[in-house]
């Protein structure tokens, strides 16, 4: 199964992954193989199989609503690459629409 | 004098306990074999300067976050990143007093069959340093095999426990689904990832991890698990053994690991075991399809969590869109990013019935095939790598070679079964891998199988090259 230039850029941006140009047409040799061998999956008439998400039955575990102590501040900003008055920063994100 | 190469963590503790050595001497014993070897093993990536704890020191898959010691996954994205809180895992290991050495080597985020996929560097088998280790977790593989820890925990999603321990030469365990937490684990493939040991004895094996199992109210997958037992009989009567052709005849399985292999189930035969036909007829043949559907789709969830704001690498000041989309193509290596791609893809708009949807419906089915293979027998065995350990660079350059190497250890993985890989013999000079799987929460069973077979086969775990 062929994957195309067009359709790895497209997916490039849904990842949030600025490949260099080697990088797409590396890729969309790669792809094409992989995809080619998981394809195989579509052999299979499952019609009426129920997909599995999970490998335990398990129900929802609730615990005790009360408020318990959570990360501190200072450490829960501890390892981010800039911080300004007790947040996260970042690049400015509204009115810059990504350049790819 | 310590033998470190030789000594197993049973037989540490022993020592502490009978006060022959104290804990500083093994720990120092443990820090010496890793100065006198681990710059040409490349198994640790960090290292603890001063042991907290008096237990059995230990090393752990630097995918398990630990309270201010660096954590990073092998990904030069989280290079610098230093957890602030400790990982379950790590700190029921602290509150069984085993002080940890240092984090070991993996793939990139657990993603790879041999440790080349590193952002750090390749670790080398012990037992030929042209050779890998396997992977993901070959750092704590060949640190156990190399006796420069006595014992290692790893992370397991399509067979980077067992598939390392085969080809190190040692036993590592593979726990049933939701038996350990993974509260502070760097997530791969979240309905796969599981944390287990990597001993040199099934013993050991079992010892630890009745450290490491149990509910955790900070991970909503995990279950109630029956008592660990520490294996003690030496005989199989009773135990009902299924060799599936499809596991044992699949194309790829070398000669001289299908003889190990057969040689080991004629010893379960002498030990009292009784063998049953069963059959996995879509299991393995679909396997590795499903799950490079399934585990790159949950991978690429998961990984978008690095984006250069709340912690590790961060490139680029232009927009906030650039600065993430830089900091990803920096930051994440080859393998990361194929699977990211491949995930996303699966999962987009169009492809998503006929990727994702799909391979949902056919782990259902391997899940059922094992189901049905458990109502005749106690456990299925099998090689647990197709092949011995293969020369550095033999498959870098062809990922799907590459995938290949975990065709016998995915099927039970998808079905969130556990399994126990312990050495069975030597095949090139090189250790040949047992797998031995249960249904799940059935870890007593493979202990019980495992020990007798492992004390029947008088298997060597010291590398020929360093005795």
């Amino acid at each position: 199964m062929a994957i195309t230039r067009e359709q790895v850029e497209h997916v490039a941006r849904l990842a949030h992954l600025a490949l260099s140009d080697d990088e797409v047409e590396r890729l969309t040799g790669e792809l094409g193989a992989i995809l080619d061998a998981v394809g195989k999956v579509s052999e299979l008439d499952l019609t009426g199989v129920e997909p599995t998400s999970h490998p335990l039955d398990l129900v929802n575990v609730a615990r005790v609503d009360e408020p318990e102590p959570s990360l501190p501040r200072e450490e829960a900003l501890a390892n981010a690459p800039d911080v300004e008055g007790g947040f996260f920063k970042v690049p400015p994100a509204i009115g810059a629409e990504p350049s790819a | 004098m310590i033998d470190t190469l030789r000594l197993t963590a049973e037989e540490a503790m022993g020592l502490l306990k009978s006060k022959e050595v104290s804990p500083r001497e093994l720990w120092d014993a443990y820090r010496a074999a890793i100065e006198e070897r681990d710059e040409e093993l490349h198994c640790f990536l960090s290292l603890v300067d001063r042991p907290e704890g008096d237990g059995v020191p230990i090393a752990l898959k630097d995918v398990i976050g630990t309270k201010g010691i660096e954590t990073t996954a092998g990904s030069k994205i989280l290079k610098g990143y230093v957890p602030v809180f400790d990982s379950t895992v790590a700190a029921r290991v602290k509150q069984a007093r085993l002080p940890v050495l240092g984090k070991t080597n993996l793939d990139e985020f657990a993603m790879g069959s041999s440790t080349e996929n590193s952002g750090f560097g390749p670790t080398h088998n012990p037992w030929d340093l042209t050779r890998v280790p396997g992977g993901s977790g070959g750092g704590s593989a060949a640190a156990v095999a190399a006796g420069l820890a006595p014992w290692a925990l790893g992370s397991d999603t399509g067979g980077s426990i067992k598939q390392p321990a085969s080809l190190c030469g040692i036993v590592g365990l593979r726990p049933t689904y939701g038996t350990v937490s993974r509260h502070g684990i760097v997530a791969l493939a979240s309905s796969l990832d599981q944390v287990g040991p990597t001993t040199k004895t099934v013993r050991d094996c079992a010892l630890l991890y009745r450290v490491i199992a149990g509910r955790d109210p900070l991970d909503s997958t995990t279950a109630e698990v029956p008592p660990v037992e520490i294996p003690e009989a030496e005989d199989l009567d009773g135990v009902r053994i299924g060799v599936p052709p499809e596991l044992n005849e699949a194309e790829g399985i070398e000669p001289g690991v299908r003889e190990n292999v057969e040689r080991a189930i004629e010893l379960c035969l002498e030990l009292g075991a009784e063998t049953v036909e069963v059959s996995l007829p879509r299991s393995v043949e679909y396997g590795v399809p499903c799950y490079y559907l399934i585990q790159p789709a949950e991978a690429s969830s998961n990984l978008a969590r690095y984006d250069g704001v709340r912690y590790g690498l961060r490139v680029g000041d232009g927009t906030y869109h650039d600065m993430v989309e830089r900091t990803r193509d920096a930051g994440f290596g080859d393998e990361p990013k194929r699977r990211i791609m491949l995930g996303a893809y699966a999962l987009s708009a169009g492809y998503y019935e006929a990727f994702y949807g799909q391979a949902q419906k056919v782990r259902t089915v391997i899940a059922d095939e094992h189901r049905a293979a458990f109502e005749q027998v106690d456990v299925l065995v099998s090689p647990t790598s197709p092949t011995v350990a293969f020369p550095l660079g033999a498959k870098t350059q062809d990922p799907l070679a590459m995938y290949l190497s975990d065709l016998l250890t995915i099927p039970s993985n998808m079905a969130g079964l556990p399994g126990l890989s312990i050495p069975c013999g030597l095949s090139q000079g090189l250790p040949v891998g047992f797998q031995i799987i249960g249904p799940q929460f059935a870890e007593n069973t493979l202990f019980r199988v495992g020990h007798a077979l492992e004390r029947a086969l008088e298997f060597d775990y010291v590398p020929e090259r360093l005795r």
